[in-house]
């Protein structure tokens, strides 16, 4: 247990995925202008991320990784090469059914989420998320841990981001400075500020 | 027949529309600086330059074969499942890139741990893939994604030139400032080495660029009003 809780918090602060991995970096400039749509989009991608990282986790443990079909009789086989194709693959058909499953039940969660479902499957993080399980070699409950920590850490990082950036435009800033240069500025500060956290020992 | 084929090919390579289309993204419309794509990988690799420039080789060589490849096919691809189509072509050339650098280059490869698999949801080869490739004919989106791995690799390697010598005195690993720890005057900056001089970097090389070409800033969206001193003479 104890474990699982530095694991989350490891997730969240320490190895932040937007600010010490710079993943999805592309949305997490492009959507911060605002608190309330930043928040909808970090929603998003921790529901995601917490939905496909363990399902990334059982695919490649069942089939994919170096003598994983030895349940159906065939030994010898390492396919682990493929998991860069399943990962996407199973992100990208996540991503169409999680839209089609809240569509159908849960309209006024479609409402909020649904513009956001598509920007997700390409972004950096969902993706680095899953890899990431793979490199370090994460258990099934370890992947359910990490995919909600990192998640989670994504949307805190964009929604600060967010409620800087909507104070920052009455600032007086220089003209080529404007919008994207102040943001990557602002970005870094802010990565300087998570870096604070790694001297934690978990 | 193959010297009129390679003369059609210099042609088509030469011409001015073909120049433009690798000239433009470099600094008119960088996909970094301007269309705001690819900046996650950008940032992570450039702590030191060799990485930065097999990132950058890597990237450029799939963007532009799947552009190739998904614009010869651009007119058999159902507009409803594209999305997937695109995704798998550039999964399966990001593989080969992958075991490629495993087999030739594996210390790089273990450098870059998961940033060559995250060249697949880069939004450079996307975006290329899905606003160019699939208007134009093979040649041409071949010719953009260069272009546009171009525009992406000079940022790469500008922000890389500086993290890696201010950061460890060092340039593709040989020595270029002497540090003070073997008896020279550099002192190394370990901020260059961490993540957040990224950061501030590509903000500095966004600020030079738009200083240069003015016409690359953005709106305003609050217009800052000058205090009026007349009013208000209390104080």
């Amino acid at each position: 247990m104890e474990g699982y809780i530095s694991l989350f918090v490891k997730a969240v602060f320490i190895e932040n995925l937007a600010l010490s991995f710079f993943l999805g970096m592309c949305t997490f400039i492009a959507v911060s202008k605002k608190i309330s749509t930043a928040m909808g989009l970090g929603v998003a991608v921790m529901v995601v991320q917490a939905i496909t990282v363990p399902a990334n986790n059982f695919v490649y443990h069942a089939l994919l990784k170096e003598d994983a079909l030895s349940w159906m009789g065939i030994t010898g086989v390492d396919l682990s090469f493929l998991a860069l194709l399943s990962c996407i693959g199973i992100i990208g058909a996540l991503v169409q059914i999680l839209e089609m499953v809240l569509d159908k039940f849960f309209p006024a969660l479609y409402f909020a989420l649904g513009i956001f479902l598509p920007l997700i499957t390409v972004n950096c993080a969902i993706l680095g998320g899953s890899l990431f399980m793979i490199e370090r070699d994460y258990n099934f409950g370890e992947s359910v841990v990490y995919g909600v920590g990192s998640g989670f850490g994504w949307a805190l990082a964009i929604t600060v981001m967010a409620g800087v950036r909507e104070k920052l435009k009455y600032s007086d800033i220089p003209a080529g400075l404007q919008g994207l240069g102040i943001t990557f500025i602002t970005a870094g500060l802010m990565s300087l500020g998570f870096m604070a956290f790694s001297g934690i020992q978990l | 027949m193959s010297a009129v084929l390679g003369d059609e090919l210099k042609n088509a390579i030469l011409n001015d529309a073909t120049k433009k289309v690798i000239v433009d993204p470099l600094v008119n419309n960088n996909p970094i600086t301007l269309q705001v794509l690819g900046i996650c990988s950008a940032l992570a690799v450039t702590s030191q330059m060799s990485t930065s420039l097999i990132m950058a080789l890597a990237l450029t060589l799939v963007t532009a074969f799947s552009s190739a490849a998904i614009s010869a096919i651009r007119k058999h691809i159902p507009g409803s499942i594209r999305i997937i189509v695109q995704m798998t072509i550039i999964a399966s050339l990001v593989i080969v890139v992958d075991q490629i650098l495993k087999a030739v280059a594996y210390d790089v490869s273990k450098q870059l741990s998961v940033f060559v698999g995250l060249i697949i949801t880069n939004c450079i080869v996307m975006g290329r893939a899905e606003g160019y490739a699939m208007q134009n004919p093979p040649l041409e989106s071949f010719m953009d994604g260069i272009g546009n791995g171009a525009g992406y690799s000079l940022i790469l390697i500008i922000v890389a030139f500086f993290r890696e010598t201010l950061g460890s005195g060092k340039l593709l690993g040989y020595e270029v400032f002497k540090l003070t720890k073997d008896g020279g005057w550099y002192d190394p900056n370990g901020l260059m080495l961490l993540p957040p001089s990224a950061f501030f970097i590509i903000g500095m090389i966004i600020w030079a660029v738009r200083q240069w070409k003015p016409e690359q800033n953005e709106a305003v969206d609050f217009k800052i009003m000058a205090i009026s001193h007349g009013e208000g003479a209390q104080h």
